[in-house]
């Protein structure tokens, strides 16, 4: 089997048709269950109360914001040094989710810290940080959209992309280089994370219905990217018929 | 289930109700944007067959 061919848009456009719903079902499924476990299993946190739920959606959005931006700029650079238009496509295409969720990371972080710091915003770094991730999505959505030429926007994108990916070990390692108001990681890959094993279970689930729902939507957005881009392509019009 | 959440009903679903606007909206966008696409391909394919009849009559 020749997997190169993937490489190409024309061909990538069926594919991501078949392997889409092996995606969207299971994401709807673990959405379900891991509000199941963060609401009904998990037990009310001793010192913060209920309020701590907000930490099953928001802690999973916020590392998708970072982990979505990281694999834009791969993809946006890989796109630039080979000139991979399905690379650079798969970009642009993860740009708008990783702005979502880096967007609702911000406001489920404020409603988390109106009631257990009493405000709703502080220029604490932790946030600052995340504030200039949205704003790097948003530069690379902006930029993109008010280039005409594809080819240039995805080099012009590439670019940014590159440049801002500094900002993403700046926002994991702020809560350790600066004195914070934001706590510090619960959940470490090396150490034993410091949070109970039902709250836990919940958390990493939600992760898990996240990155499933980031994969089913981006080649969804991939393929109508493919579609208004390719479509003059005389072969895809025989492939998409 | 406590729905009041301990006192902190409005935070906690205001929270999950952004989450679902975020993921919603996105699911949203893209079945209008498919809709779109679809209308162009379909006006453009019109536009082709008007060409040609024009040129066979």
């Amino acid at each position: 089997m020749n997997l190169y061919k993937y490489a190409s848009p024309v061909n990538f456009y069926p594919l991501a048709g078949k392997i889409i719903p092996w995606f969207a079902i299971p994401a709807a499924i673990l959405f379900a269950v891991g509000l199941y476990v963060g609401f009904f299993v998990a037990p009310t946190d001793a010192q913060q109360g209920d309020v701590y739920r907000i930490m099953f959606i928001h802690v999973p959005a916020a590392w998708m914001g970072m982990f979505l931006y990281v694999l834009m700029a791969i993809y946006a650079g890989v796109g630039w040094a080979f000139n991979a238009r399905l690379s650079s496509m798969m970009a642009t295409s993860i740009s708008i989710t990783g702005a979502s969720f880096t967007f609702l990371s911000l406001v489920t972080g404020a409603f988390w810290g109106k009631p257990t710091w009493g405000t709703w915003w502080v220029w604490d770094a932790r946030m600052t940080s995340t504030l200039i991730l949205l704003f790097l999505y948003v530069g690379f959505i902006s930029l993109q959209a008010s280039i005409d030429d594809p080819r240039r926007a995805d080099r012009a994108g590439a670019v940014l992309a590159l440049v801002g990916v500094i900002n993403v070990p700046i926002i994991y390692y702020s809560v350790q280089w600066w004195n914070t108001l934001h706590q510090g990681a619960t959940i470490r890959i090396l150490n034993k994370p410091t949070i109970a094993p039902k709250m836990l279970a919940a958390m990493l689930i939600m992760l898990a219905a996240c990155w499933l729902y980031s994969i089913a939507v981006v080649l969804v957005r991939l393929r109508y990217i493919i579609l208004e881009r390719e479509q003059n392509a005389a072969r895809f019009a025989e492939v998409t018929a | 289930m406590d729905w009041s959440q301990g006192g902190y009903g409005f935070y906690v679903w205001g929270a999950y109700l952004f989450a679902l606007l975020a993921i919603g909206g996105e699911v949203i966008a893209l079945t209008m944007r498919k809709k779109q696409i679809l209308g162009q391909r379909k006006s453009a394919e019109e536009i082709s067959k008007g060409r040609n009849n024009e040129t066979t009559s």
